[in-house]
């Protein structure tokens, strides 16, 4: 990697901080549901006890670890910048993505929020080009600034001319 | 007529062709009669009379016939359509109300198809489509059916609105690009389809002995003919025979979907296929909506020479209902100079880009992934025959040892071919993209058409020093890659490609990392 004479520099926004608690829960969910459901069985049917308090266990250890690290790891990697000419996001975990959308080709921008989101204040925009695999999605924004940013995107795309194709 | 269309503004609104009622009525009764016999057949063989089985089946049959054309009845009274100088409108006006309505200047496409039926009865099925999220189907209106003569005349008056315009800016551009060549009749086996037919013609037998209850039957008579035989001559003679099913069935397939192609330039600035020996299909698409050719050479196709050349255009069906994706190829499988001498006419370039381009080829890096993919690949129904065959039978690992043999070097000549195959370059407006080596593609882009750009980095590449490089675009797939190419490099061509897009967020790596190391 020394001879990189260019590289992709780091969109200049963080997300906001309650995106780690957001992902938390998110997490906390996925692994929760399994381990109650294997402790609970667990604790019902004597006979096989420990044929499902054992995986509920590792799996709850598993989950623990992933619920407090994962995140913080997540939101060094997650984010995203609008300018004058384009967004840009950054985004994945074990597949980095970087998009750029240059504002001429943007066709709609939508801000949506899950159940969850709303709990944490978040909101995700949506920044949708001409291409079906062109879409810009930036997670875990709060949702006043997510609100704003969607609006000022309409404007600008709005006032540049062309079919966006 | 009672419906509201007799009002003033009636005017010009047309219904769809009353013989659709004949096509769905033959449609059915080849329905009927396909279930019907085996049914017959099936409750006979129960030990029923066969006045009993016909009693149960034709009523059943005709029953089935007569709801399906009152059906079409229906629909064929409700839908109305019209053609003003700015829309076109579809209505329906019975118990529901709906009306469609497409802007004429966003008609993007403009396909005519017509089964062995249609034709017989002189109709057939109009499809205008706009290219504004197509995968949904609303941007979509199907007429169903028209005449033949109202179907021409109404894709013209679509397509040709601008035709004073178009004149003017080019006069004799009206001519045929390419025509079928029997010749390449000899590619056509030379893909994927032919095994793919012969193992469905099995299948297919099983199917109709199944109806008859015969299966067993077939078996046990396969079992006698190759008693003698051992095993292994067995398996061989039906895999010739599944090969030559095949083969017939690939050339067959060939006829009937490439019968009387032609490739024309029609003024006003269209491109037109036309095709079909039983189902006659056309096929039309905007020059200003076409973003570049992909030039799509299949593992057989390449050994023999040959090439096909698809359409990258907005708001051309990717594919049609039965889920084929033969709607965007302009040109069949035929030797590469034709290939690329109809791709240049296409373009209007004096030398297809895919030809004028040198391409650049990727870090070795790459080659290393690609040769691990394949071992892995190669490796897993290896293991699972070894380990069911150290479970189970010594027959499994004899299988397990013959599919290493086979399978490790096919794999590795294939990663090898792949990665040869991968680079990317630019020439005139194009970027051009290639990679594969099962299908291999080299996909011309216009620079123009991209409206995005996205850097792909999983943790392996990022060990390797690679990075995939994806241009999105509203033609054709939506997003063509330039796959593991040195990060830098990719970053540079995508720089030079189409500049301005990335600039705002490049950086040296050293003002990267220490933009990283600050937040984090």
């Amino acid at each position: 990697m020394e001879t990189n004479t260019v590289a992709l520099r780091p969109p200049r926004h963080a997300l906001d901080r309650r995106a780690i608690a957001w992902w938390r829960a998110q997490s906390a969910l996925v692994f929760g549901v399994p381990v109650v459901a294997l402790v609970v069985l667990g604790l019902l049917i004597p006979p096989a006890r420990t044929a499902l308090l054992i995986p509920g266990v590792v799996l709850a250890v598993l989950g623990a670890a992933w619920v407090i690290a994962l995140p913080l790891w997540w939101y060094r990697v997650h984010r995203w910048e609008n300018t004058e000419t384009a967004v840009y996001s950054r985004s994945g975990f074990f597949w980095q993505e970087w998009r750029v959308a240059p504002l001429s080709r943007i066709q709609t921008v939508d801000t949506l929020r899950g159940p969850l989101e709303q709990m944490f204040g978040l909101a995700t925009l949506t920044v949708t080009t001409a291409s079906a695999r062109g879409a810009i999605k930036i997670h875990g924004l709060d949702a006043e600034l997510a609100a704003r940013v969607a609006e000022q995107l309409t404007e600008l795309t709005q006032a540049t001319p062309g079919d966006a194709t | 007529m009672t419906t509201r269309f007799d009002g003033p503004e009636s005017a010009g609104w047309h219904r769809l062709d009353r013989r659709t009622l004949g096509v769905s009525a033959l449609t059915m009764a080849g329905v009927a009669f396909g279930a019907g016999i085996p049914t017959t057949i099936g409750v006979i063989g129960g030990g029923t009379g066969w006045w009993v089985a016909l009693a149960f089946v034709l009523p059943a049959a005709l029953l089935l016939i007569g709801v399906v054309v009152a059906g079409d009845y229906l629909r064929w009274r409700g839908t109305r359509y019209r053609c003003t100088p700015e829309r076109l409108e579809v209505a329906f006006n019975l118990v529901f109300h709906s009306r469609k309505s497409l802007p004429r200047e966003r008609i993007r496409s403009v396909d005519l198809t017509a089964n062995p039926l249609h034709r017989l009865l002189g109709v057939a099925v109009l499809t205008i489509g706009t290219g504004q999220h197509e995968e949904s189907g609303r941007s979509r209106i199907k007429l169903d059916p028209l005449a033949r003569a109202d179907a021409e005349r109404l894709r013209t008056e679509l397509l040709h609105r601008k035709e004073k315009e178009a004149a003017a800016e080019a006069v004799t551009d009206d001519h045929v690009l390419a025509t079928l060549n029997w010749q390449w009749l000899r590619y056509a086996p030379l893909s994927f389809l032919a095994p793919t037919l012969g193992l469905a013609a099995f299948g297919a037998l099983f199917k109709v002995a199944d109806w008859f209850g015969a299966q067993k039957g077939v078996i046990h008579w396969a079992y006698e003919r190759f008693r003698e035989f051992p095993l292994v001559v067995t398996i061989l003679v039906l895999l010739a025979a599944a090969l030559v099913i095949g083969v017939v069935g690939a050339l067959v397939l060939f006829v009937e979907m490439w019968w009387n192609y032609r490739l024309e330039r029609e003024p006003g600035g269209t491109l037109r296929v036309r095709r079909g020996l039983l189902t006659t299909r056309s096929i039309t698409v905007e020059e200003r909506r076409l973003r570049g050719i992909d030039l799509v050479e299949p593992l057989g196709n390449r050994l023999a020479g040959a090439a096909r050349v698809d359409a990258v255009a907005t708001g051309m069906r990717q594919k049609n209902d039965d889920g084929k994706t033969d709607y965007h190829t302009l040109q069949p499988a035929a030797p590469l100079g034709q290939a690329q001498r109809v791709a240049a006419l296409v373009l209007r370039e004096p030398v297809s880009p895919t030809e004028a381009v040198r391409l650049r080829s990727h870090p070795i890096a790459a080659r290393g992934r690609r040769l691990r993919w394949a071992l892995v690949g190669a490796a897993l129904p290896v293991l699972v025959l070894v380990v069911l065959g150290l479970l189970l039978t010594d027959v499994l690992l004899i299988i397990g040892a013959a599919l290493a043999v086979v399978a490790f070097p096919v794999a590795v000549a294939l990663a090898f071919e792949a990665y040869r195959n991968l680079g990317h370059g630019i020439t005139g407006r194009y970027l051009v993209a290639r990679s594969g080596a099962v299908r291999r593609s080299t996909v011309a882009l216009e620079r123009d058409g991209v409206i995005g750009l996205v850097v792909k980095q999983s943790i392996f590449q990022r060990r390797k020093g690679l990075a995939t490089l994806t241009a999105t675009t509203a033609a054709g797939a939506g997003a063509y890659s330039v796959y593991d190419a040195a990060p830098d490099e990719a970053l540079e061509f995508a720089e030079t490609a189409v500049p301005g897009i990335l600039t705002p967020f490049l950086a040296s790596p050293e003002a990267s990392a220490a933009a990283e190391r600050s937040r984090a």
